[in-house]
């Protein structure tokens, strides 16, 4: 496949279904409304008119690229399968116990997450492996037969099977799973050795229980998919986006529909890494800030960081803890609670706070004149004069200035006995500094700076506090991508094919076992290279990366250790074990120091699991970016900002800026949707290929609190 | 920003989030770096920052209650025996003494000096639980703190960066597993750094000299909420009395709160004289759960500070058990510490009727497990599990939940890594929950084994075995918890004891009380429990058909 064989990509939100076609460097898209009872009718429409405009028959596309928050709407509006879950005698419950643990140390009124699977669906079944997997109790064949007629009775429709230890030896779940298959040919079976082969029972249980509540969800609409697209011609090849950013094939994402929960996110994070690629940043600091929530994402040498712990619906503040782990590959960010409709009040210390309450759409921010009285950012935004009124939401609707300063003197600026126009400054100063901390967290969890990134803001008030973001965290260089709104489907064009496979097996460095490591990835690579030829047929095209999960002997929390490719240089598994010896202890002190500025010399490490990712990267699309701006938005005219409070400001129109001519701030550039804030010491240069970077004037700065 | 004025209490407010948000970060690397179990797995650690004089000026919310507030009283008593001006850049103090730390040997307390433009302008301070500290082991069976281990007093664990090998040889040869010693006061010193590094970044970036004078400010505002909030409730004072399983002998806690217009003073006059055994508990720890609980009920809301922690003060009768003195044996000093906010909230509930919880399985269960000499596989281990919480203002307790303590329980699949036992049974224990129109939370059965079925020793300090959590407002109590052998050999709540080969351990927790009559229960939540098999259809009909 080549640049200029037309490609589609499907985003399905919770609201609109995006349909992008790629044709060299054309883009043709479409925004239709999300079809519930069967998700796939909306691609069909969004198709048909994306082919049409680019007057291409459907059997000229060359591939279609698919993302969708489908399963983890699924999962946190309860909406999935009749689940039941088949455990070891004595832990039916590890699913509910959980860590035992309340993510709040002082509020009393806590719930914890419900489990998927209610307590009269989690059955049990005699049977025990050690943690090194061998039998210490037979599994009962006897009581899972037994089982059948329960699971007919309550209608359960899928099924999970997870055991203790099942990681270390899947044999006891292999034949559960055997015999019920047999007795219930229509029943849909996750096993946990499958889903997520890992230590650790409840993160395990969680995960495999997750993929069975959305498995049968998602098979219909895949399979209803596929049939549509056949019978109206497209004969290409269907991908499915994965968490992790990589694209996987139709029966893998039927087997591990959980593996697609983050899609959507991950293709706003593709779309950053691709950019940094293309223009060589190799440290970025993503910045997607919607209506709702603001994700941030370190992206280094233009990939994405990994990891394999998620929450699916932090049902409070976002707190960790208060949602249900999933672990599974997913490009690593944090996720907070600050986007334009984020609601600010003062506390009894009189502190501002912001979010992470908000307005949402209905009844929306003050100014949205819906009944919203609470002040949120995007009232902040309009009072300070930020945000031009004529260009509000795409012009969907003029926004109710008065309503909003109302909203922030009544519940701000009265409070903390100031003007309007400083209470509009305090909400949006917290929750900038909100968004900073959530940054900084995220980079000393990994290890990274911030100050040398150059940050990529997208997402309807990203590039609005994206300025401000930079100046706290001291990074001196934004990009805000052309057209950003939709980020995520562009993304998933962009995406390399990627199958990442996990095994735990525990090694001690000292006394290590390369031929049984070997081993594990030669079964890795086989298990990978199936799924991955459907994708990426071309096995030259691939790269391998390996990892292991490596820590201390003693410690709990491993790093994440890329293995050197020079250790699989040989075919057969006859390694060198001193050399394995010295070179995996060597890349693990590397980062141990890296990370917390020091080592523990003489201390063993240890091994707790061994990954391999196998990745052909996306073919390329031309040169620079293929992205160009929306026509919807080209022509809107464009006025001075007014108002009582807001103070003029010189106000342009992203289109009319000169390729590489320096605007220097303070002014707003208006970008249909939204507005890019470019304060006094930064300047504004429009980039040949759409993108706008703000660029520090002088590197010398004062404090944070000198703002002009 | 563009247009965009700043007044100094918005200032204030950004570099106090700052400072919350950099003691998180403190407390992250404390758990990604740590050894032991508890630690890393469970979350049993603190860290906050201190201005100059020693007060607390905020504090991460990752860790336990315990040592939150008593790591607060600690650092001042440091810097009496180091003043500002004896300190360099490098230096790193460390202690575990139960009377300047948080209250037992297996606590190392850790506290760094930052160094900003030539001066001292803060310090951090984090703690955590080793697993050993040599001496018994961590077991409530010491007559004394003699016999509970290595006590260190305050000296330089690093000196100008330079780690003092005199006292990390000391330490290394004194407890049973070193190098998970070793590990863990690297982590402490570690986070410690991470936070003093964020510090000197942020006092940069806003040009400021010192912190001291933003310090201040954050103290008086949080005071001033305090003071607030506690002027919102009824004046007077309100007494309860609560009795727990003890060592050898029950024990009787007495508590008087006195709400007097802008402070809560809780006084435990009357309550127990020391006990000859680990259980006692120095005042920091009796400070530390009795003010916790005050705080969950009033200005919860309110970061933790010296500011926002001055406004309740406690005492207790001198070398009571609630006040003991050197040299009582602490070990154990939770199984009695843990139980406080009960006593606090029996006081509280006839001040704010309705607002409180009723009473829960309270103190952790967290068993030591251990080889015998001499075993193959020598090992130590220190699992938690929790019973229920009393039933709340509008809501049933939560099952198998620690609190007052802020620990996770750590996986069993861990645990079988950890150490050859076989945990054959973790589940819910069904009617444990003290029946109300809010049921508690339930507790759960362990039953362990060893792995090759032989014989380990087992360390409990556990309570609610004699004495069950009670409800309030006509709801019933809890079932109070059960230590046995699967023979059905009952075993004492409290000390160490021999798991004979073959046999295995049964531990059920106790169950958390109910509020109000289980007669006025709604039949369709009732109904939904036995369902589910959390209450048997004989307890649906004679805890609440009859009730």
């Amino acid at each position: 496949m080549n640049a200029a064989t037309p490609r589609v990509a499907i985003d399905i939100g919770g609201t609109f279904t995006d349909v992008v076609l790629m044709l060299g460097e054309r883009r043709f898209s479409a925004k239709i409304l999300t079809s519930y009872s069967d998700p796939a009718d909306a691609v069909m429409v969004g198709l048909a008119r994306v082919t049409a405009a680019a007057e291409l028959a459907p059997a000229a596309i060359g591939l279609v690229l698919h993302g969708t928050t489908l399963a983890t709407n699924a999962l946190i509006e309860r909406r999935g399968a009749v689940t039941a879950l088949i455990t070891t005698a004595g832990h039916r419950d590890a699913l509910e116990m959980a860590l035992e643990n309340r993510f709040d140390q002082y509020d009393l009124a806590i719930d914890r997450p419900t489990p998927l699977v209610p307590r009269a669906l989690r059955l049990t079944v005699p049977e025990r492996l050690d943690m090194a997997g061998n039998v210490r109790l037979p599994l009962d064949e006897a009581a899972v037969q037994a089982l059948v007629p329960v699971l007919r009775a309550a209608g359960v429709e899928s099924l999970a099977i997870g055991f203790l230890h099942a990681y270390a030896n899947p044999a006891h779940e292999r034949r559960a799973a055997e015999l019920l298959a047999r007795a219930c040919p229509d029943l849909s079976l996750s096993l946990s050795s499958a889903v997520c082969p890992e230590i650790r029972e409840y993160e395990r249980l969680s995960t495999t229980c997750a993929n069975a509540y959305v498995k049968p969800q998602m098979a219909r609409y895949l399979e209803s998919l596929e049939q549509q697209l056949r019978t109206a011609g497209y004969g290409a090849p269907l991908l499915l986006m994965t968490s992790a950013g990589g694209l996987t094939d139709l029966a893998t994402a039927r087997a591990f529909p959980i593996r697609l929960v983050e899609s959507g996110p991950a293709g706003g994070a593709i779309l950053a890494s691709h950019l940094a690629r293309t223009h060589g940043l190799d440290r970025v600091l993503s910045f997607d800030m919607g209506g709702t929530t603001a994700k941030i994402c370190l992206i280094d040498d233009g990939k994405p960081l990994l990891s394999r712990a998620f929450e699916v619906g932090r049902v409070y503040r976002f707190r960790k803890g208060s949602g249900l782990p999933v672990r599974i590959p997913v490009i690593e960010m944090v996720e907070i609670g600050a986007g334009g409709g984020s609601i600010a009040r003062v506390d009894r210390l009189q502190r501002v706070q912001v979010g992470p309450e908000s307005a949402a759409s209905e009844p929306g921010p003050a100014c949205y004149g819906r009944g919203g009285v609470e002040p949120t950012v995007t009232d902040a935004d309009l009072v300070l004069g930020h945000l031009p009124e004529e260009w509000f939401a795409g012009g969907t609707l003029v926004p109710d200035r008065m309503a909003a300063a109302r909203a922030i003197a009544e519940r701000v600026a009265a409070p903390l006995g100031v003007d309007v126009s400083e209470g509009a400054d305090a909400i949006v100063s917290v929750v900038e500094e909100n968004m900073a901390a959530a940054a900084r967290a995220h980079a000393s969890e990994w290890g990274a700076e911030l100050a040398s990134r150059t940050l990529i803001a997208f997402g309807g008030a990203g590039p609005l506090h994206a300025a401000a973001l930079a100046r706290i965290l001291g990074i001196d260089r934004i990009v805000i991508p052309a057209e950003a709104g939709v980020g995520s489907a562009v993304g998933f064009l962009l995406a390399p094919v990627r199958f990442d496979v996990v095994r735990t097996r525990y090694q001690r460095l000292g006394e290590l076992d390369v031929d049984a490591v070997g081993s594990v990835f030669a079964d890795m690579w086989n298990e990978a290279a199936a799924v991955q030829r459907l994708a990426a047929p071309d096995p030259a095209t691939w790269r391998a990366q390996r990892r292991a999960a490596m820590r201390y002997v003693g410690q709990g929390h491993e790093l994440g250790i890329e293995l050197a490719p020079t250790l699989f240089a040989t075919t057969a598994p006859s390694l060198d074990r001193a050399a394995w010896q010295t070179e995996l202890r060597a890349a693990f002190v590397r980062e141990y120091q890296r990370l917390y500025g020091r080592e523990i010399p003489g201390l063993d490490v240890e091994v707790l699991s061994w990954t391999l990712s196998l990745v052909a990267e996306a073919p390329r699309t031309g040169p620079g970016s293929a992205l160009s701006a929306n026509a919807d938005s080209a022509n809107r005219p464009l006025m001075a900002a007014h108002g009582d409070h807001a103070p003029e400001l010189r106000l342009l129109r992203r289109e009319a800026l000169a390729v590489d001519h320096h605007y220097p701030g303070p002014l707003l550039i208006a970008d249909g949707q939204t507005t890019v804030v470019v304060p006094t010491e930064f300047s504004a240069r429009a980039g040949r290929d759409g993108h706008l970077w703000l660029e520090r004037q002088s590197v010398v700065v004062s404090g944070p609190e000198s703002r002009t | 920003m563009t247009n965009r004025s700043r007044s100094s209490v918005l200032t204030t407010q950004l570099i106090w989030d700052r400072l919350l948000a950099i003691v998180e970060e403190q407390a992250q690397t404390l758990m990604r770096t740590a050894f032991s179990t508890v630690v890393r797995e469970a979350g049993d650690l603190s860290a906050g920052v201190f201005d100059t004089r020693g007060r607390m000026l905020a504090q991460a919310v990752t860790g336990t209650p315990g040592h939150v507030n008593a790591m607060a009283a600690a650092v001042p008593k440091f810097l009496a025996l180091y003043p500002l001006d004896r300190l360099r850049p490098g230096d790193v103090l460390v202690t575990n003494d139960p009377w300047i730390g948080t209250g037992h040997l297996n606590d190392f307390t850790v506290v760094s000096p930052v160094f900003h433009r030539n001066r001292i302008v803060a310090l951090f301070a984090s703690t955590s639980h080793i697993a050993d500290v040599g001496g018994r082991g961590f077991g409530a069976d010491a007559g004394d703190v003699y016999e509970e281990g290595l006590r260190i007093p305050v000296c330089h664990l690093f000196r100008e960066g330079e780690r003092d090998e005199t006292l990390m040889r000391l330490v290394m040869a004194n407890v049973r597993d070193p190098s998970t010693a070793e590990g863990d006061l690297h982590s402490l010193a570690a986070c410690n750094h991470a936070g003093a590094r964020a510090l000197v970044t942020l006092l940069a970036a806003f040009d400021l000299d010192q912190l001291d004078p933003i310090g201040a400010e954050i103290l008086t505002r949080s005071r001033a909420g305090m003071r607030d909030a506690i002027a919102a409730l009824p004046p007077g004072t309100w007494r309860h009395a609560m009795a727990i399983d003890g060592y050898d002998a029950p024990l009787e806690l007495r508590c008087a709160v006195t709400i007097d217009h802008d402070r809560i003073h809780v006084d435990f006059a009357g309550s127990a004289p020391a006990s000859r055994f680990g259980i006692n508990v120095p005042i920091a720890y009796t400070e530390a759960y009795a003010s916790f609980a005050v705080r969950c009920l009033v200005g919860s809301d309110i970061p933790n500070n010296a500011g926002s922690l001055a406004a309740i003060t406690v005492t207790a009768p001198p070398d009571s058990i609630l006040d003991a003195r050197h040299p009582r044996a602490v070990s154990a000093r939770h199984a009695v510490g843990q139980m406080l906010p009960d006593l606090v909230f029996g006081c509280l509930d006839q001040a704010l009727p309705g607002r409180v919880p009723a009473e829960g399985a309270s103190c952790i269960w967290n068993p030591v497990f251990r080889s015998v000499p001499g075993a193959r596989t020598p090992f130590v281990t220190n699992p938690i599990f929790n019973g229920g919480t009393g039933a709340r203002p509008g809501k049933d307790g939560l099952s198998t939940t620690a609190f007052p303590s802020g620990v996770r329980t750590t996986p069993t699949e861990i645990n079988e890594v950890t150490a050859p036992l076989i945990v054959w049974r973790k589940e819910y224990r069904i009617d444990s929950a003290g029946p109300g129109a809010l049921r508690g939370g339930l507790g759960q059965v362990i039953e362990v084994g060893h792995r090759d079925d032989e014989a380990f020793l087992v360390a409990k300090m556990f309570d609610r075995v004699l004495h069950a959590p009670q409800g309030r407002q006509g709801g019933r109590a809890g079932q109070p918890g059960v230590v046995r052998l699967d023979s059905g050999l009952a075993l004492r709540g409290k000390g160490l004891d021999e798991v004979p080969a073959g046999a295995r351990l049964v531990l059920e927790t106790p169950g958390g009380g109910g509020m109000g009559s289980p007669a006025a229960r709604d039949r369709a939540v009732l109904e939904r429990d036995v369902v589910a098999g959390l209450v048997s259809p004989t307890a649906a009909r004679d805890d609440y058909e009859d009730a």
